[in-house]
């Protein structure tokens, strides 16, 4: 065949791809503004990144109910893409709020901190509609890359910096063998169309190499999302990155990783599901308990949402334990209850972050013990925090009640019930670590008794997102309806 | 009055969460101002409470009335579904009574570390979740308004408790959330197994499992026992009780006993019984046995407590008994009873806690041995405690006395497929827990109320009889408890044609 003739020219749905441009646009805007803001206004790059957001956002709701497939089909916008595409951005403008208060007090560099930023989200952006392997893989790395080296901001603190060495070195260990099971995926089914996938692997299903290449791409997301056994990078990069990045990496970072793996378990990998399912109930297992039982004996704030956060992903890898392209109505619950989960927990998580920014601004610590009686100190922020802990715990009058709820309905769904009893008795375990930091901000006597002052734009953040959790706990088919409507 | 039939129960549930709502956004400062916004929602919920009594159809009372239904969660099928029927409408009324009288309670007392804007809202929320519990008439529905309650009495045991308040506070929150995940999985496996798929009560009894596989029926029931035993408490899963209550505040001992402590009956019958009565009628005898159990245990407990708030809890237990053997005879005399029995106990020791509440606060202790003549420094005080006390101990022509009477006729004649001889053991078993009860008040009130006051206290000191803000507390339950002991019908009326519809189900 001909090369000229084998390389067509896709023809491109602008309209689908303007999130996508108006965000990298937004970046390319915020790092030339930079260059040429003096250092005493260099702050204005935190409004105009939240401005593009709000763009993204806008083209995110032009295209609501639209279902657009574009260059060849490496790019489909649906109302899956949308959804997460609306998520980032969502998280995109609380992460903002979190890191302008810490940013702008003159350590950092704040230009470059939010194009980092926002080149980050833009992975997460690209990544919801993804549906090509070359597509996502880069789009996963854009979300990574920008990541490190937000991690290492903080030049002067070796914690920092042995964070993001920590992280680029798992990083580049995860990609590389992702790289190399989707290779092997191109080599078998000849194509990296994930459609096309799935129809070759139907063919040659019992192909002992195709299950390997799974296994090398799924242990290459384990990384990503922080399952164990492979999480051991997260507490410490948490940890020692500055406190908005952590908890960007612990939501859009990880929302992105699951975003993929779901594209690609949905759409690609289906067929030998049978192999790979198994794996996954043993990966979920591990992460939910593992990760709760360590959780129990944190000290520090970053370090227990870590762990809490690896939990989280826990009760996100039950959903992928549960496809069955031979059930295609259970298949569709799994699918709807892991994005009710991650859009629930992406808000709570951030929350819960924003919280301890906002309490680590005023005394500069993270220790629990710190926390001690909080509620008098100032009872806004200890009711806000209490109220994402809550919603982390996953009980009323918090969203995160429906999170969890909605996967044990899958699990049960899915007759698997020894993964529901698992997560059962997790939740339990878990209730107790984040009813341990309730109880010393509210049962415990305070150890100093100045009030603490949250600024203002974190404040109004808080309360948004506290007031969203409420509403989707009375109300939860503004986000079950979308997750219904949401079909891979 | 259409709309009035659509929004009196929703009102009677919502308007305290709007309540607490408000309450958040106040400022602090003014004390009074707090209070009254707080006691002000708390009267409206009852004023919606009247006015469902109102607009209720007494001699239809076996039908579901004044139901909403609407739709909610559309992608799983779970409906606001609300309505009341002679089971639920002596229950709903109370938790509005009690709740607002706790309200004007709290005008008086409220403990360490104060901070009324904080109580009255976490008061006002455990007040919608319990309402609702009573309500619902949609398993997910129901499920919520259970878990809803778990936060503010985790935060009522643990911000103003007592000494050991953290412990009881999260031994309470896990325990109970432990239970009602089971409860959680037995819902969960009777929606996926219904058709079409539904998490309504009435659709669910209508479709009846006896098609399904007899472990189906009796695992999915014992996943919805361990929830509701663990909330009643039921013996052996009681060891939470004694110490949430010895270490809430006096207000959350009320609620917690006279109405959170129904919910899991009031589970038993609403739900296991209909959905499940294959499973009831085999799972019976267990329940049966487990209550006798309870119901001596809890006596011989009580002979060994020296605080007054323990003791009392313990009596719970027993009582509680009581309540789940007229469940186990599946009789409509037995379950007449039982519904009774837990209108009795909560009027009754809701009654008992505000008293050990209000004694703690003139003597600061609870611990019987020290205590001592009170019938001579506050004879007011004495003889509401003599005349609680007496209620519970089952005194005829006191709300007390019927709920057991009947009990224990529904375990001399059970349901027929049921032992006839266990039951009839049982029942001798329960005579025994009776008169053990009436041992341990009994010989409380002698060592509490008579004999001479202790040096101590001789002074009188910071000791007064009975304050008229603990009159208007009060009253109401003074005064019902006399008027349900001496027309029993009062109640026994409203809930006999539920409970005829209910025994309809379970085919006898």
């Amino acid at each position: 065949m001909d090369l000229a003739q084998a390389i067509v020219q896709p023809g491109v749905d602008w309209h689908a791809l303007s999130p996508d441009i108006v965000l990298a646009a937004a970046a390319c805007v915020v790092l030339i503004a930079d260059l040429f803001l003096p250092e005493e206004s260099k702050w204005l790059a935190m409004p105009l990144s939240a401005a593009g957001i709000l763009g993204t956002l806008a083209a995110v709701v032009s295209l609501a109910g639209e279902h657009r497939t574009t260059l060849g089909g490496a790019v489909e916008v649906d109302t899956f893409a949308l959804l997460f595409k609306g998520l980032f951005c969502v998280i995109g403008l609380i992460v903002l709020a979190m890191s302008f208060g810490y940013f702008s007090s003159g350590r950092y560099y704040q230009g470059e901190y939010y194009f980092l930023m926002l080149c980050s989200l833009l992975g997460g952006v690209v990544i919801s509609s993804a549906r090509d392997l070359v597509t996502l893989f880069i789009a996963l790395e854009l979300i990574s890359i920008p990541a490190i080296i937000m991690t290492a901001l903080r030049k002067a603190d070796v914690k920092s910096n042995e964070a993001a060495l920590k992280f680029f070195l798992f990083s580049v260990l995860s990609t590389a063998v992702m790289l190399y099971g989707m290779s092997l995926v191109y080599g078998i089914t000849g194509s990296t169309k994930l459609n096309e996938i799935r129809g070759a692997i139907a063919t040659s299903a019992d192909e002992p190499l195709v299950v390997l290449s799974v296994i090398f791409v799924v242990i290459g997301f384990a990384f990503k999302i922080s399952a164990v056994p492979f999480h051991f990078w997260a507490p410490d990069t948490y940890e020692g990155a500055p406190s908005p990045v952590a908890a960007f990496l612990s939501t859009a970072s990880k929302i992105g990783g699951f975003v993929g793996l779901l594209v690609l378990m949905f759409r690609a990998f289906p067929e030998v599901a049978d192999t790979w399912r198994p794996a996954f109930a043993v990966l979920a297992t591990l992460t939910m308990t593992v990760a709760n039982l360590i959780a129990l004996r944190q000290q520090h704030i970053i370090r227990l949402l870590a762990y809490s956060g690896i939990a989280q992903s826990g009760y996100v890898l039950v959903t992928l334990a549960l496809i069955d392209p031979s059930r295609p109505e259970a298949n569709a619950q799994a699918l709807e209850s892991a994005i009710v989960y991650l859009a629930i927990y992406g808000i709570m998580d951030l929350g819960a972050f924003a919280a301890a920014v906002a309490f680590a601004r005023k005394t500069g610590t993270y220790f629990i013990s710190d926390y001690s009686g909080l509620w008098s100190r100032s009872p806004v922020l200890a009711t806000l925090m209490a109220g994402f802990l809550l919603s982390l715990a996953g009980t009323p009058p918090m969203a995160g009640a429906w999170a969890k709820l909605f996967v044990f309905a899958a699990a049960i769904n899915s007759e698997v019930y020894w993964l529901a009893a698992v997560m059962g008795v997790n939740a339990v375990i878990a209730a107790w670590y984040y009813l341990a930091v309730v109880k010393r901000m509210f049962l415990d006597a305070p150890e100093a008794e100045d009030p603490i002052e949250v600024p203002y734009l974190l404040r109004a953040t808080m309360g948004v997102a506290a007031l969203a959790l409420l509403a989707v706990f009375i109300y939860p088919a503004f986000i079950t309806s979308l997750a219904d409507k949401s079909l891979l | 009055m259409n709309w009035v039939d659509d929004w009196a129960l929703s009102l009677g549930t919502f308007l305290p969460a709007v309540g607490a709502a408000v309450l958040m956004f106040m400022p602090s400062g003014s004390e009074k101002l707090v209070k009254a916004v707080g006691t002000l929602f708390a009267f409206l919920a009852l004023v919606a409470g009247v006015v469902v009594l109102a607009r209720f159809d007494f001699s239809n009372a076996g039908a579901l009335q004044l139901q909403v239904n609407e739709s909610w969660i559309p992608q799983i099928n779970a409906r606001y579904h609300i309505g009341i029927d002679g089971i639920s409408l002596p229950l709903f009324v109370l938790s509005l009574l009690v709740s607002f009288l706790c309200t004007i309670y709290m005008w008086w007392h409220i403990p360490e570390p104060g901070k009324p804007k904080a109580f009255f809202a976490f008061v006002l929320l455990l007040e919608t979740g319990m309402t609702g519990c009573f309500v619902a008439l949609d398993l997910i529905l129901f499920f919520i308004f259970w878990e809803l309650v778990l936060v503010p009495m985790y935060f009522m045991i643990g911000i103003w408790g007592g000494p050991r308040r953290a412990y009881a506070a999260v031994k309470f929150f896990l325990y109970t959330l432990f239970g009602s995940l089971f409860m959680l999985l037995g819902f969960l496996a009777l929606y996926f197994t219904s058709d079409p798929r539904t998490f309504d009560m009435i659709e669910l009894t209508r479709q009846g499992f006896s098609g399904s596989s007899d472990l189906f029926q009796n695992l999915v029931f014992l996943g919805l026992f361990l929830g509701f035993a663990i909330k009643v408490p039921m013996w052996p899963f009681h060891t939470w009780l004694p110490d949430a209550h010895t270490e809430a505040p006096t207000v959350g001992s009320v609620l917690l006993a006279a109405i959170m402590l129904k919910m899991g009956t009031y589970g038993f019958i609403r739900i296991s019984l209909p959905i499940l009565p294959d499973a009831a009628v085999t799972f019976a005898p267990m329940i049966g046995i487990l209550a006798v159990i309870a119901i001596i245990y809890g006596a011989l407990c009580c002979l060994a407590q020296t605080d007054l708030k323990r003791m009392i809890a313990f009596s719970s237990v027993g009582h509680m008994g009581f309540v789940m053997l007229g469940i186990a005879t599946l009789t409509d005399i037995g379950i007449n009873g039982a519904i009774f029995g837990m209108v009795a106990h909560g009027l009754i020791t809701g009654m008992l806690f505000f008293l050990a509440g209000s004694m703690h606060e003139r003597f600061h202790t609870r611990d019987i041995p020290a205590l001592g003549g009170i019938l001579q420094q506050m004879p007011k005080f004495g003889s509401l405690l003599v005349y609680s006390a007496i209620a519970s101990l089952g005194l005829p022509g006191l709300a007390g006395f019927w709920g057991e009477m009947l009990a224990l006729l529904g375990a001399y004649n059970p349901h027929p497929e049921l032992n006839e001889t266990l039951f009839r053991v049982l029942m001798v078993g329960g005579g025994i827990g009776t008169v053990l009860t009436a041992g341990y008040f009994m010989w409380m009130l002698q060592r509490v109320i008579l004999g001479k006051v202790p040096d101590k206290f001789a002074s009188g000191h910071g000791i007064f009889d009975v304050v008229r803000l603990e009159w208007y507390a009060w009253a109401p339950l003074l005064v019902l408890i006399i008027a349900a002991g001496l027309y029993p019908k009062l109640v026994l009326g409203v809930t006999d044609g539920a409970v005829q519809t209910l025994l309809g189900a379970l085919g006898s």
